[in-house]
């Protein structure tokens, strides 16, 4: 059976995102003074400003979507941190 | 096996840092929720647990059992075959590990229904930079599926899957937070549902079509990105934008678009979202085509069509276990109901039962999906 896309291609693309990111990492050896200092992070800290507060109900929700549309990804829980805690 | 989507994002949830949590280790929580969703001919319904606590200072553990308790007489159901019931159960088991300002995390997923069985492996990379404003977590997960046939015990075919993601979050003021996503996943194997069909025209049967299996292609490959931001006003409530770009390489592309506002009042939380979805059609969807196996693939999933779908939702949080005072073991507790409203409008695939050839309207998906949860955080 004929296969569809190129996989090869897409990794390609996919380590054309993944270079810069490397780089950005290795950047987080360097020295940079902090804009929003960690004492001007309450406001980010409260509950009502976390990416993903109800993490159970939003996979479900997110099941509910990719179960009856086409698309996929990228979407909803994924996020990360803002050292608050 | 109309469920078999998105096995894997419950994977990617144990290995995601999920809020605000990144360079410590997440609160230890308990979730129990009860979920409903109804329309278009099926009911679903189930409980889903979640439990996360942590050991010592550098691990924390996570497990999540989830059920959908499935009866279907939807669309596809009632044109080509008969209503059905089943049930799917779901485990996940998830860990993570904190060292310095790294945290790894791996996950373990496990779903079963009477003719679909999926096994996910997902592991994740996060890192703290720039003082904590940043974070970078690189992920990856390989899942494994088993299709069968509840009316042929010989069937069975496999797929393979593979996710590569990419999210970064930063700090951008004291007030406003976002996070990018990029996202690719790779399928092999056998993609289309078994019991599914296409309808042809044939001038023979006395409805003017016939219905033959469906044929999908063996492998697909999706890149999606997405941009959310998050941003806490002045009078102590957030707004939240989201979007997302999605395409495949069964040339399905789409836009999603959302916006939610978060309100407290007093050990009340009021949440309202919009969200918004439009997308192409997959290259080999047809709603009916000219004659039996005229094309290579073909494809009458509603999934597959064009489509725009929009969702409005209401939710409503109440505290009663207030965080500054706690109850025994536990320091924060809520308990929070929700109702989505979900509209879907397809652009080329028909509703068969509406009218004679040629007359038939096009298909709109209506439901509504209920949720009521507990959390606590001990």
């Amino acid at each position: 059976m004929a296969k569809v896309g190129n996989m090869t291609m897409n990794l390609a693309t996919f380590g054309r995102f993944l270079l810069p990111i490397v780089l950005l990492a290795g950047l987080a050896g360097c020295s940079i003074e902090p804009w929003v200092k960690p004492y001007e992070r309450d406001r980010l800290a409260d509950p009502i400003m976390a990416l993903d507060s109800d993490p159970v109900s939003t996979a479900y929700i997110q099941h509910v979507y990719e179960a009856r549309e086409g698309a996929r990804g990228a979407e909803g829980a994924t996020g990360g941190g803002c050292g608050c805690n | 096996m109309m469920l078999r989507h998105g096995i894997t994002f419950f994977a990617l949830l144990l290995v995601l840092p999920g809020g605000v949590l990144a360079g410590v280790l997440p609160d230890d929580r308990g979730d129990a929720l009860y979920h409903h969703y109804t329309g278009g001919g099926v009911d679903i319904d189930g409980p889903s647990v979640l439990i996360r606590k942590k050991a010592g200072k550098s691990l924390s553990f996570i497990g999540n059992w989830y059920v959908d308790h499935v009866s279907s007489a939807s669309i596809d159901v009632i044109t080509t075959a008969s209503p059905y019931t089943e049930e799917r159960t779901q485990w996940s088991l998830g860990m993570d590990y904190l060292r310095g300002n790294t945290t790894m995390r791996v996950s373990y997923v496990s779903s079963e229904e009477s003719d679909f069985d999926a096994t996910t492996y997902a592991f994740s990379v996060s890192e703290d930079m720039f003082g904590d404003l940043t974070t970078l977590t690189l992920s990856y997960a390989f899942g494994e599926d088993i299709v069968g046939r509840s009316d042929d015990p010989g069937f069975q075919r496999e797929n393979t899957r593979q996710h590569y993601g990419i999210s970064l979050t930063q700090i951008l003021t004291r007030n406003m937070i976002a996070t990018l996503n990029f996202e690719t996943i790779t399928d092999e194997g056998f993609l289309n549902n078994p019991y599914r069909s296409v309808r042809y025209l044939d001038p023979g049967a006395s409805v003017g079509f016939s219905f033959e299996p469906e044929l999908y292609p063996e492998t697909r490959t999706s890149n999606a990105v997405g941009l959310r931001a998050r941003y806490f006003l002045p009078y102590r409530a957030a707004i939240e934008a989201e979007y997302r770009f999605y395409t495949d390489t069964w040339e399905i592309d789409g836009h999603t678009l959302s916006l939610t506002y978060v309100h407290p009042w007093g050990p009340f939380t009021v949440e309202g979202k919009f969200r918004y979805h439009d997308q192409t059609g997959a290259a080999f969807f047809q709603d009916i085509f000219p004659r039996s196996e005229a094309t290579n693939f073909r494809g009458r999933d509603k999934e597959l069509s064009p489509l725009t779908s929009y969702t409005f939702r209401g939710k409503l949080s109440y505290e009663f276990i207030d965080p500054n005072k706690g109850w025994g073991l536990f320091k924060r507790g809520t308990i929070n109901f929700s109702l989505d409203h979900l509209i879907v409008d397809y652009d080329e695939f028909r509703d068969i039962t509406s009218g004679q050839l040629g007359d038939e309207e096009l298909y709109q998906l209506k439901a509504n999906v209920y949720q009521i949860f507990v959390s606590f955080w001990y």
